[in-house]
């Protein structure tokens, strides 16, 4: 070592998640702040813009993934950083192979079209499962709230979509064809003497009936995840495809850690290998019989292989 | 009936606020009929009112746009 140096020291146990990325130019880093769902209390952005003000650059970067991005910031403040965001309160996120930040929709606490608490199901698993490695490759869990599916569920590695099963109680019913009217998906049509017959095939569980119901005859009876799994986007797209429906909303964290055994097992000598592909060498099988023993109510019969994207067609 | 409100040719969210700013004017009990245009509009309107708590009554198709009946409550 040159005489007269000091060595930077640095606490590389908030390295660990990852999190801090190498940015171009010496010493500058981003660093990427822990934003499970997206949600971010007005306290907390306040204090994050200061950090941001002190340390960054002249703006911050908000990821594609509801993360908030601290921009240059030099590896020579990264402790600082880290306790001036006060780690109780903002923490670092990941990268890597790793279990990343979940996002998730709005959920159901203020927009009508909501089913499920995606919030909660996003904070759980951020709570539990946040920053395991897989040994492979990332891992990306979404949560919408609705089948509209604003967060795009299938190209994660599990994505969830709230869904309700929805039943009428024929004597509630007052024939106004609200229900009918409202069903984007012609599940619902009015028989000669006008009471609603539901087509179950066609019904794509987002509870519109439920909700415009002026007499509560259309009732919720399952209510839970549609769960697709497999997806990843990237250079070459997969489309995850379906696994379980209705999963109940506190089964979440369990039905993801029986995901991520199966990946580790199987992912097994592959090398950086993502989800989606180790079920196409795989066969869709096995990862349904694996679930199936834990989840029997809520696992499909069967599935197919997630789908290719082919985006060199052009 | 003398509570009609129409709200057709108008888009929505437009046609929600218009309805809300049409009940302030009406006493609470009382009952009212929307027109709203096919599509979007009959498809939002009648659930946005429901979800404030208003007790919709009826629904009627009449020359290509539909009679929304309902009560207000307040």
């Amino acid at each position: 070592m040159a005489a007269g140096r000091k060595k930077s020291s640095i606490d590389l146990n908030n390295l660990k998640a990852g999190g801090f990325i190498k940015e171009r130019g010496k010493d500058l880093f981003t660093v990427r702040l822990r934003v499970p769902g997206g949600r971010m209390a007005v306290t907390r952005l306040k204090k994050i813009a200061e950090v941001a003000e002190k340390f960054g650059g002249e703006f911050v970067h908000l990821s594609v993934r509801q993360s908030i991005e601290l921009i240059n910031i030099n590896f020579h403040d990264f402790d600082t950083v880290v306790a001036e965001l006060g780690e109780g309160e903002q923490k670092v996120a990941s990268c890597g192979a790793r279990v990343r930040v979940p996002v998730a929709c709005g959920g159901c606490e203020y927009n009508p079209n909501g089913l499920v608490d995606t919030q909660r199901s996003a904070m759980e698993v951020d709570r539990d499962l946040f920053g395991i490695e897989t040994g492979h490759h990332k891992f990306k869990v979404g949560f919408s709230g609705c089948p509209f599916d604003c967060p795009k569920a299938a190209i994660n590695d599990v994505g969830f979509v709230g869904a309700i099963w929805p039943e009428l109680d024929r004597d509630e019913c007052i024939s106004c064809g609200l229900c009918a009217k409202s069903c984007a998906e012609g599940a619902i049509a009015m028989d000669p003497e006008n009471k609603p017959v539901f087509s179950p095939d066609r019904c794509t569980y987002c509870g519109d009936c439920v909700k415009v119901c002026p007499t509560e005859a259309w009732k919720t009876v399952k209510k839970g995840y549609t769960v697709r799994i497999g997806g990843k986007w990237g250079r070459h797209p997969l489309i995850g495809t379906l696994y379980a429906t209705f999963l109940p909303e506190e089964k979440v964290v369990e039905f993801i850690a029986a995901v991520l055994a199966w990946y580790k097992e199987k992912a097994e000598g592959l090398g950086r290998t993502r989800l989606g592909d180790v079920i196409i060498r795989e066969g869709s099988a096995s990862l349904l019989d694996h679930l199936r023993r834990t989840f029997p109510d809520n696992v499909v019969g069967k599935t197919i292989l997630p789908q290719v994207v082919d985006n060199r067609v052009g | 009936m003398s509570n009609t409100i129409d709200l057709r040719g108008v888009c929505c969210p437009t046609n929600f606020v218009k309805a809300k700013l049409a009940l302030e004017m009406i006493d609470a009990g009382e009952v009212v009929e929307f027109l709203l245009d096919d599509g979007e509009p009959v498809k939002n309107v009648p659930r946005s009112l429901k979800d404030e708590g208003h007790k919709l009554l009826n629904l009627k198709e009449t020359d290509g746009f539909y009679i929304l009946t309902m009560e207000k409550v307040e």
